[in-house]
């Protein structure tokens, strides 16, 4: 792990979610979330909200015209429809995270992998990322209306001249991780079903191991809010959503 | 599907059974019926018209979805050709003819609060386009609102995308008199926010009016 700042003093809370399964928990302001591709297969969708507020939420255009990118990785800040920063990413050995390749359909699912009913399968049933979400959703009162576009962090998906959209396949591999550290109160929502452009012909979602830990201090010269003139504004904005503690 | 697919329409506005100027800064809502088609004209060239469908059966429940119409056609530029797909997985409307060439689905609306961040703390006073689409929903009786605003369309709006990562707003490739029309597959609402944006080059710094004109299908 290439990140110091997870020292164990600093390690607040480990966890476990296998693939094609879900998760979700408020991180705090001063806590970092450690997503690790354990077995290099991991796709995480994930979407995230003010938990005071879930009106307020992860907002793909925002984050990617606001930094000029359509590439998630260190440095760059996850925006709120609301001019604030949710959550940075700190550190990432993968290099590329998606923001626009969206979620599976249950027929997506069928169509591709064949079923796999519980009934048959036990709990090795095949689940879709739209099905994860709007259970986990479901525990927040949140619903269809609140399904925005996600991310889907440990896969890349880039546009040729064209506008043709390609998924890399080799671009996470084992022990790859991402830390996402909380500049506000964020309810965050994740799955683990695979990505739709997954070219792979079986259905074999990775597990992804989660650490949350205390962030160190935000320097004047931290990385992410320094990377780009908006980062710091959208910085400034969540300071004063903070600033009552 | 390549990025660019220059169709002209055979219809004629002489035909046409709705026609209505909308200018800049103006929001703009209404029901199109299954089988109508819309054209959003440019009047002035380089305006970018951000525009949101959603089911006039259960608007609160399907709606466009930017997403789901980037994977159906595997293409982040819309053109003659796509499919505007709902949340839910259906064809809304179908883009029939487009002399444009190319338009957005990933760029999202201009909010007073996103125009702070990318161009300075002062500009949150300036017009936006979510400003717009909030005061037209509030003011309608379909029971939408904030929680309902996911990521729209930008007609006319040129924001390319790099192999390398790369996303920029640059100058539009629209121009006077281009059009794009698309024909309603499922009764619809639409609500469009003829865009109000100063800072950046997607409506040449000079906000334009546009002209929205509906056809009944043929024969209907």
């Amino acid at each position: 792990m290439s990140n110091p700042d997870a020292t164990p003093e600093a390690v607040v809370h480990r966890d476990t979610v296998s693939g094609g399964r879900y998760w979700s928990m408020v991180i705090r302001h001063g806590f970092t979330l450690r997503l690790v591709d354990r077995d290099g297969r991991a796709n995480v969708s994930m979407l995230l909200y003010n938990p005071r507020n879930p009106l307020e939420r992860y907002n793909m255009a925002d984050t990617l015209k606001g930094q000029h990118t359509s590439r998630l990785t260190r440095g760059n800040m996850l925006y709120s429809d609301m001019g604030r920063v949710m959550m940075s990413i700190v550190e990432d050995t993968a290099g590329w995270h998606d923001t626009i390749g969206g979620i599976t359909r249950d027929a997506d699912i069928l169509r591709k992998y064949g079923e796999h009913r519980y009934q048959e399968y036990g709990n090795d049933f095949y689940r879709s990322g739209r099905e994860l979400f709007l259970i986990e959703l479901a525990k927040w009162g949140l619903g269809k209306p609140d399904l925005v576009a996600n991310l889907n962090l440990f896969s890349k998906v880039y546009a040729g001249a064209d506008g043709v959209l390609h998924f890399d396949p080799e671009n996470s591999g084992p022990g790859d991780c991402i830390d996402l550290r909380a500049e506000m109160d964020t309810l965050v929502v994740l799955n683990t079903a695979p990505h739709p452009m997954d070219p792979g012909p079986d259905y074999a979602p990775g597990a992804v191991d989660l650490v949350i830990y205390r962030s160190p201090p935000v320097l004047e010269d931290d990385y992410c809010v320094n990377l780009r003139p908006e980062n710091a504004r959208a910085f400034a904005n969540t300071a004063i959503h903070n600033c009552q503690g | 599907m390549s990025g660019i697919n220059l169709v002209e329409s055979p219809l004629d506005p002489a035909d046409a059974v709705y026609r209505e100027v909308v200018p800049a800064g103006e929001p703009w809502l209404k029901a199109l019926r299954r089988g109508q088609t819309l054209r959003i004209l440019d009047l002035e060239g380089n305006q970018a018209v951000d525009t949101l469908f959603y089911s006039l059966e259960r608007p609160t429940v399907e709606r466009y979805s930017a997403i789901d119409t980037v994977q159906a056609q595997g293409n982040v530029y819309l053109t003659t050709g796509t499919r505007l797909m709902s949340n839910e997985g259906n064809v809304m409307l179908a883009i029939t003819a487009d002399t444009c060439g190319r338009h957005d689905t990933l760029g999202g609306a201009c909010a007073a609060e996103s125009n702070q961040v990318r161009y300075g703390l002062d500009k949150k006073p300036m017009h936006s386009c979510r400003d717009s689409f909030l005061r037209a929903l509030a003011e309608s009786d379909y029971g939408l609102g904030k929680r309902d605003l996911a990521s729209n369309i930008n007609f006319f709006m040129n924001v390319p995308l790099t192999p390398e990562g790369g996303l920029t707003f640059e100058d539009g490739i629209s121009d006077a008199g281009k059009y794009v029309e698309m024909r309603a597959e499922m009764d619809v609402l639409v609500l469009v926010s003829n865009c109000p944006q100063l800072n950046n080059p997607c409506n040449a710094y000079n906000p334009t009016p546009v002209e929205m004109i509906v056809w009944d299908p043929p024969g209907g």
